[in-house]
């Protein structure tokens, strides 16, 4: 499963890297409508969309900054600082709120404040409601979440 | 010869370890000496059981469910002997009430077949769609299709025939089929199951509509939350051109139709159908105006078939059977089956497939066996964040687009989030108001500030703060949100709010008072 290996594989972004950046984005430029695809390559490969990316993206795909800037922003998936090595997105929808999603979360808060590798987000359903609570850790599908479940599988995480 | 064993590659099942039990398998068959052959199948829709392990003996196939990586050497054991007994031995899955009493027209493979075999797609009946389309030429695919009363069940339940007929007609350069997977709403997963546990279907589904309207190019548009989805078509995609259900020449015909995956950003307004479009352009995923209509004007300005999978994916069927076959299930307007999502707090959650016309109480009740937490229900949203909290007094209801409608409610998609009496239906309320607010694509005034406003109200009713007036308040930002806003995030927000209001009063402090005074 290339692209599940490709989100998965949070922990190996590398630095910024202009050359890289500009390479990775002439590879999609060929599409039609091509800045998602251009952001999420960039997004695979650094973890995020830096300010430098702004100009490149925008001159290669022939389009103003203030487009980049606005598409940049308008999207919960793209940051645009650098993530910390882990991603936990938990679901907040309503399905996840039936099976004690709530609850989880404000554990899950509390557990990961202040915690400096992995970030916690809000997400509105993965498609894992008859099995929630559920959530993305670095990309995978886990479900059936519990305070139990969840320290173990950060756990895994922090070794 | 090797033993035979289906571990879902389903993402649901994924989520709870059957990446771990296959492997596990793996492992033991190895001590063992014995040779393996694990298909990862999609899911059969039965999440409570998952990760269900099938074995193939000569009396069919026999389930293990649900199985831990830990319990994967004793499973193996009993499924050596044949499928033999083991404690989580469940017999024949397709003897289980949950999937003996469904309808599985566009589902009647997932789950069975190994995903990303053309082989056992042909051999379980894939591509005689195709086949009959090619052989009926346009104008018979639209009123086949029309005349099989599909509407679509993306959310609005727009007849699928006209969307045909329109682009069809419709006289342009380029024309485009762009399949609505952005699957937003909470509750819901079919678009997902399809894709990953049949997405051949999905394929040929397009191919046909491409055939229909004479588009040469399609978009599969999947929400970032599915990466086992996109997975899965990026890797059907290329078998299907080399099986020519894709490429230059369709299904054998003179005709040409490829696809391309695209991956949405996280905004669950991208499933308005033109604001998927705008993204799909490279902006921002901002609501358009209509007219025009994508049929007219659609993916960069050109006639634009755009359709949820699941209307895709039921027109293979459609083609195969005729028109007849799939209209004689249904009931009033509401024709063929819906693939219901049984979701939250229930016992028998998952993927059922049925004809219109089931109700509600017997969804709930009967078939899901009511709260997985063995409380009362309490309140039952159907059709997503954008539909109604109905209450058990409305469970009568029949699972069809205007008898919903009828009660202030909306099916969507299909999703039913069951919830017990331990739910506060004023902070699902807030909920909705929250959920609108975070969402919008910021183009109407009421639903981007009158959502934040509605939850600051909410947050105030909620303390206790002036209930009656700030009820008053809400139903007015409802009213406000209903007439002044372009799509049906800020339009319908008022469907989950009023409702809780309406059905769940007690909910609202003072609203309790009122009625009992
Ligand atoms: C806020 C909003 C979100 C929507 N999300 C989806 C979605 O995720 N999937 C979908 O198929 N339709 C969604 N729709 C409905 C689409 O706008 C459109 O009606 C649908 O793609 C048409 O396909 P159909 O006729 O096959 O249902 C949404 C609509 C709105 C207003
Ligand atoms: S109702 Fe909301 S989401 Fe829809 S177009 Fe208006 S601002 Fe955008
Ligand atoms: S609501 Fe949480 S996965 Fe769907």
């Amino acid at each position: 499963m290339s692209f599940v290996a490709k989100i998965g594989a949070i922990v190996t972004f590398s630095a910024w890297d202009a050359t890289r950046a500009a390479a990775i984005i002439e590879a999609e430029a060929h599409r039609d409508g091509a800045l998602l695809p251009v952001l999420h390559a960039l997004s695979r490969a650094f973890g995020h969309v830096p300010d430098e990316a702004v100009p490149i993206v925008a001159s290669t795909l022939n389009i103003t900054r203030a487009e980049v800037h606005g598409v940049l922003t308008f999207y919960h998936d793209f940051h645009r600082e650098p993530p910390l090595p882990h991603m936990l997105k938990l679901c907040r929808a309503e399905a996840c709120q039936a099976r004690g999603g709530e609850a989880l979360a404000a554990w899950a808060q509390t557990r990961l404040a202040g915690c400096d590798t992995v970030a916690l987000e809000a997400v509105y359903c993965l498609g894992l409601c008859a099995s929630g609570p559920a959530a993305l850790l670095d990309g995978r599908p886990v479900a059936r979440l519990d305070p139990a479940r969840l320290d173990r599988l950060l756990a895994e995480k922090a070794r | 010869m090797s033993l035979r064993l289906y571990v879902p590659g389903d993402a649901a099942a994924v989520a709870v370890g059957a990446d771990e039990v296959a492997a596990a398998l793996d492992a033991a068959a190895a001590v063992r000496n014995v040779a393996l052959d694990i298909v990862r199948n999609g899911s059969r829709g039965v999440f409570e059981l998952e990760t269900l392990v099938e074995v193939e003996t000569a009396a069919g196939r026999i389930g293990y469910g649900p199985i831990d990586p830990g319990e994967a050497p004793a499973l193996l054991d009993a499924a050596l002997l044949d499928g033999g007994t083991h404690p989580k031995r469940i017999g024949r899955p397709e003897d289980l009430p949950f999937l003996a009493r469904q309808t599985r027209l566009t589902f009647a493979r997932c789950g069975i077949t190994d995903p990303l075999s053309i082989g056992d797609y042909r051999r379980h009946g894939g591509l005689t769609g195709l086949e009959r389309a090619v052989a009926l030429g346009p104008s018979a695919i639209v009123e086949a299709v029309t005349s099989s009363g599909l509407r679509g069940r993306g959310g609005a339940g727009f007849p699928t025939g006209i969307k045909l007929r329109t682009v069809a007609e419709a006289v342009a350069p380029q024309k485009y089929v762009v399949c609505n997977a952005d699957e937003g709403d909470s509750g819901t997963f079919a678009d997902r199951m399809i894709m990953e546990g049949d997405p051949f279907l999905l394929i040929e589904g397009m191919a046909i509509a491409g055939l229909a309207v004479g588009a040469t190019r399609g978009f599969i548009y999947v929400r970032s939350e599915y990466p086992h989805a996109i997975a899965a078509l990026e890797r059907a995609i290329p078998t299907a051109r080399a099986a020519g259900l894709l490429g230059r020449r369709v299904g054998g015909s003179e005709r040409a139709f490829d696809v391309e995956v695209r991956v949405g950003a996280g905004a669950y307004v991208c499933g308005e159908e033109t604001a998927l479009l705008e993204s799909l352009e490279g902006r921002r995923g901002q609501v358009r105006a209509k007219p025009p209509l994508p049929a007219h004007q659609g993916l960069f300005g050109q006639p634009t078939v755009i359709n949820n999978v699941l209307s895709l994916a039921a027109i293979p069927f459609i083609l195969a059977e005729g028109a007849d076959a799939y209209c004689d299930y249904g009931m009033g307007r509401s024709r063929g089956t819906m693939p219901i999502q049984l979701a939250g707090n229930i016992r028998n959650g998952g993927l059922f497939e049925t004809a219109f016309g089931v109700t509600l109480g017997e969804l709930v009740e009967d078939i899901g066996g009511g709260a997985r937490s063995g409380r009362p229900v309490k309140a039952v949203q159907v059709g997503g964040p954008l539909g109604a909290y109905f209450p058990p007094t409305l469970f009568d209801t029949p699972f069809d687009y205007e008898a919903f409608a009828a009660r202030d409610g909306l099916i969507g998609h299909g999703g039913v989030v069951v919830f017990d009496d331990t739910v506060d239906l004023a902070r699902q309320a807030r909920f909705a108001m929250e959920f609108c607010a975070i969402e919008s694509c910021g183009k109407c005034t009421p639903c981007r500030i009158g959502s934040v406003r509605g939850a600051e109200v909410l947050d105030r009713i909620i303390s206790g703060e002036a209930v009656e007036a700030n009820i008053a308040l809400v139903e007015d930002l409802c009213h406000t949100l209903r007439l002044g806003s372009l799509c049906a995030l800020g339009g319908f927000t008022p469907f989950p709010v009023l409702s809780a209001l309406k059905h769940f009063p007690e909910d609202f402090g003072a609203y309790k008072m009122n009625a009992a005074e």
